[in-house]
């Protein structure tokens, strides 16, 4: 062995992860080259400085029952998509006062009544589907759409495996005409998520998966910035598809998806 | 017991006992206690929300990603100079020739010394001794954790001691023609 094979397996071999073949021919080695063995000792000074207790940093008292609170808090809150109590309510005051004479009052009452809540405030949903939108437009802007390239469900699923604390369903739908292009990691939510795309013609569809805590849902659309977005839960994860596809044929791939999970 | 305090009680067992590892790495990595309490408290909130989907297993290294993670997206978003920069750039070797292996044995011992050149390094640098000496986690869960391949594991490493050793040796000069 070679002083420069040696000194690049000198850390390996201060470590303990050496095989014994290669342990034992730097061994050998250090006995007879000084300036390996003067990188050997130095290593093992470094060692000694820093594996040493003194240098750990314990928690601090009262993290330990602050984090077991907060674990008892964050229960597992259940989505609720419809409209608020406050804006049903609306509705039935607007149709009562709906007569001839208060006729236009009482549209604009309903208008309110659907559309006051994402008007007044962007709920939840609003903002997650404004994130989910510009991480789809972001994908395609930055040249970024995918980490990992390839059409085989078999090569993308396992892909995921270390990177993401869940394993996303992959699903191929290529002979339905949409073909799996590729996975890549993403950020919404405030978690890394799993995003998989897929194609239709010229039309790319970024599928955004992660764990839930709500139950099987029914499926939500919406449009943003002419972007059409489908939001459904199922089998513990929630699902957004989101593509400038037009809106029967995205729905009928949101199908296909759903039906292939199961 | 209902299935949400069977998930609480499970996930303390299994995931308080590596709290001082858990503060630890994140403490190395943020660089200060208040920043650090809270990367471990988020993510300790994020391995209860995931908690269902944890399939057993090395439940330290579980956490440790976790955190490590909590981190790097609190970083990311909000001092993205610490993470930018180049693993790859020269080294700078002035004093390093000037400390032979018994000056740095003296002063191994050192511990303020050695924390502050700790403190010097990058974090891509420092995550992966803290690791690998305080931890004492072997290359293949370092490279888990970290989601690098073995290889890298090693050569970051070994470039990683390299830095150490001139910051050490940086300091240790410093410290001397301070004394004289």
């Amino acid at each position: 062995m070679n002083c420069d094979r040696v000194q690049l397996l000198l850390n390996g071999y201060i470590d303990g992860e050496l095989d014994l073949v290669n342990s034992l021919e730097i061994e050998a080695h250090l006995q007879g080259c000084t300036s390996c063995s003067r990188r050997y000792q130095e290593l093992v000074a470094l060692h000694t400085a820093t594996n040493d207790v003194a240098l750990f940093y314990s928690a601090p008292a009262g993290l330990e029952k602050r984090i077991r609170s907060s674990a008892r808090k964050a229960n597992p809150v259940p989505r609720a998509p419809q409209a608020s109590q406050a804006a049903r309510a609306w509705a039935m005051l607007s149709w009562r006062w709906f007569t001839p004479v208060v006729g236009l009052a009482g549209i604009v009452l309903i208008v309110v009544a659907l559309f006051g809540r994402s008007w007044f405030a962007p709920s939840q949903e609003t903002a997650l589907a404004q994130e989910v939108q510009s991480a789809h437009v972001r994908s395609l802007m930055a040249n970024h759409l995918t980490d990992v390239t390839s059409s085989d469900q078999h090569t993308v699923k396992p892909w995921f495996d270390g990177k993401l604390d869940f394993s996303p369903p992959v699903v191929d739908l290529a002979a339905q005409g949409f073909p799996l292009i590729g996975g890549r990691l993403d950020y919404l939510d405030g978690h890394p998520v799993a995003a998989l795309v897929y194609q239709r013609n010229k039309h790319e569809i970024n599928v955004f998966i992660w764990p839930s805590a709500g139950r099987s849902s029914g499926l939500f659309a919406s449009t943003y910035h002419g972007y059409n977005l489908f939001q459904w839960d199922q089998s513990g994860m929630t699902y957004w598809a989101v593509s400038d596809l037009n809106p029967d044929e995205l729905r009928s791939f949101v199908d296909l998806v759903r039906k292939s999970i199961g | 017991m209902s299935q949400e305090q069977n998930k609480l009680s499970s996930f303390e067992e299994s995931l308080l006992p590596h709290l001082n590892a858990a503060y630890n790495l994140a403490r190395w990595i943020m660089g200060n206690d208040q920043d650090a309490e809270d990367m471990v408290q988020e993510a300790y909130l994020r391995a209860y929300k995931y908690f269902t989907g944890y399939q057993g297993g090395n439940s330290r290294s579980w956490l440790l990603t976790i955190v490590r993670n909590t981190c790097y997206t609190w970083l990311r978003q909000n001092q993205p100079q610490v993470l930018s920069v180049d693993l790859n750039d020269e080294m700078y070797t002035s004093e390093s020739d000037m400390l032979n292996p018994e000056t740095l044995f003296q002063h191994s011992l050192n511990h303020q010394l050695v924390r502050s050149a700790l403190a010097k390094l990058t974090v891509e640098f420092r995550e992966l001794i803290i690791l690998r000496e305080l931890e004492g986690m072997s290359y293949k869960e370092i490279a888990l954790i970290t989601d690098i391949p073995i290889g890298t594991v090693m050569s970051r490493l070994a470039r990683g001691r390299q830095r150490l050793k001139e910051c050490l040796a940086q300091l240790i000069h410093e410290e001397g023609s301070h004394e004289l």
